[in-house]
């Protein structure tokens, strides 16, 4: 199995307090991972690392290597425009922009300098289909993105996020502002989507990360506590611990 | 007494307290209203101020306090919303961040004689600008600043900070973040507080006197030509507004209806700023809905 990006001992500092202790993680291509844990563990630091965003924080050091189709994401050569092309993010909160449904998934292209109308048109119908939301779109393309409901929000967030063709998408808890029937057809649609994309998500729901993920991670308190595929890890843990966790007895 | 009846109590003196405000308020608003709006006419919109004889209108002193409005409009809207911006988006928590909010802060509660005073010695003297409608516009900026910048850095910092999240995770810029995804969010908030700002502009009189000036030149409104002295344009001719026109005419005013013109002049200002409320409300809702709902 092919690995799109590589994870090796990744240690972060807010000033002198150490949040992440040296993580080493392997994310494969056109796999969902799952990164789970209790809250405060790091998992969300962990994954903002993967495509920088917590580069602006103040008095913030990463050390470790992350590579991203084999190059380090960290090094000064990297463009952060083009790596955050390719490894999208979609948030906890769904975060239309407060404009038309069309120029929202537009937008992200037009920052790649795709000129094309058609090629745009083409990419935002493709793009709302495989988010699962064309049907609700499709006779409103010019209404405001923010009044669509919170379900069909977050899809348009994922259907922004695949506009540009990520090789990798990063779902931070995308699902726990929704409602149950929301979360579920947002799990459908990401089942369907994880054979075109790798995804990275992160999620307190073990049952959703059980139901859609192939390989899952355990965090706690900064470490990688244990990591591989997601029937394995629920079934036959190796940590006592982390049985610990995914039977509810703590976290 | 017990709770129950303390609640009552609370309730009934918190009523009898808002009861006052509005009973002022609306006697104000009443009396100006009632004493002016009689004298409202197309002639006294349309003719010239007189100096003794009875008679005369407010043309000149409404078209000046409209003309200081839109210069002020266009010197300040760039340096508060460029100040705000900072504020909410570049600076750092530190102390210099809070020395100038709180610089900001005290400039807002200057009172505007002294900022009149401050723009004679400044524009008026030093600059040698004398009286006129620049003199005013900047003294006039110098006036609204601090609230205008205020009220966009309101506006700004309540858009969501998930969205300035998502806009990076797009690769977007920090600057493309703020022009493309957070100012449009913020605009409704910021059109409100540009329009009320407008208002507090239109009816201010005291940081005119010794900036704009109390006397009008004549004036032509058919020459374009801004460099030209008569011009309705020119922006280094003495202008008085219509705030100016009613403390002069109450102060040293010769004609014979001067309570007439006063009252008229002063019904004028506060419809015209009503206006502008009304207007304020209507657009950053229709905005708001354009933002958020409208199909």
């Amino acid at each position: 199995m092919k690995e799109v990006i590589t994870a090796k001992n990744v240690k972060l500092n807010y000033g002198n307090f150490e949040a992440l202790h040296g993580i080493s993680l392997n994310f494969h291509e056109k796999e969902l991972t799952a990164l789970i844990g209790p809250s405060g563990c790091g998992k969300s630091t962990f994954l903002r690392c993967l495509n920088r965003m917590n580069d602006d924080i103040e008095n913030i050091r990463i050390t470790g290597e992350i590579l991203f189709d084999g190059k380090d994401i960290y090094s000064p050569k990297t463009d952060l425009v083009e790596l955050r092309k390719e490894v999208g993010m979609v948030f906890q909160q769904p975060t239309p922009f407060p404009f038309s449904v069309y120029n929202n998934i537009a937008y992200g292209l037009r920052l790649a300098g795709v000129k094309d109308k058609e090629l745009i048109d083409q990419r935002v119908e493709e793009s709302l289909k495989q988010a699962a939301i064309w049907k609700e779109t499709k006779d409103n393309l010019n209404r405001n993105a923010q009044a669509f409901s919170g379900g069909q929000q977050q899809r348009i967030c994922i259907a922004r996020a695949l506009a540009v063709r990520p090789k990798v998408v990063l779902l931070d808890e995308p699902t726990s502002a929704l409602d149950p029937i929301s979360s579920s057809e947002i799990e459908e649609t990401l089942m369907e989507l994880k054979h075109k994309y790798t995804f990275i998500m992160v999620t307190h729901n073990l049952q959703q990360a059980g139901r859609i993920s192939d390989q899952t991670a355990f965090l706690m308190n900064g470490n990688l506590i244990e990591a591989g595929p997601t029937e394995q890890m629920f079934i036959a843990p190796e940590k006592q611990i982390t049985s610990d966790y995914l039977n509810g007895r703590f976290g | 007494m017990n709770a129950k009846s303390r609640d009552k109590l609370a309730t009934i003196i918190i009523h009898i307290l808002v009861a006052i405000v509005v009973l002022i308020l609306a006697g104000i608003l009443g009396n100006i209203l009632i004493t002016g709006v009689p004298h409202l006419s197309w002639h006294f919109l349309t003719s010239e101020a007189s100096s003794y004889k009875a008679g005369g209108g407010v043309r000149d002193q409404l078209f000046n306090s409209l003309y200081l409005l839109v210069l002020t409009t266009i010197i300040s809207l760039p340096i508060a919303l460029g100040a705000a911006i900072y504020l909410s988006e570049y600076a750092k928590d530190n102390w210099i961040t809070s020395l100038i909010r709180t610089t900001i802060e005290i400039l807002s509660s200057l009172p505007s004689i002294v900022v009149g005073l401050f723009g004679y010695l400044l524009f008026v003297v030093q600059f040698g600008f004398g009286f006129s409608i620049i003199s005013g516009a900047l003294a006039l900026t110098f006036f609204n600043l601090p609230i205008l910048t205020s009220n966009i850095e309101q506006a700004i910092q309540g858009v969501p900070q998930a969205q300035r999240e998502a806009g990076l995770a797009l690769g977007l810029s920090n600057w493309k973040t703020i022009r493309g995804i957070v100012l449009p969010a913020a605009l409704p908030g910021i059109l409100t507080g540009l329009i009320l700002s407008a208002g507090r502009i239109f009816g201010e009189a005291a940081a005119l006197i010794y900036t704009a000036g109390q006397s009008g030149s004549t004036v032509d409104y058919s020459n374009w030509n801004p460099f030209s002295p008569t011009s309705f344009l020119n922006v280094m001719r003495p202008a008085e507004t219509l705030a100016v026109h009613i403390w002069k005419v109450n102060t040293e005013g010769i004609i014979s209806d001067a309570t007439i013109v006063s009252a008229a002049t002063s019904a004028l200002l506060v419809i015209v700023v009503i206006l502008f409320n009304l207007g304020a409300r209507y657009l950053g809702n229709k905005l708001y809905q354009k933002l958020t709902a409208a199909k």
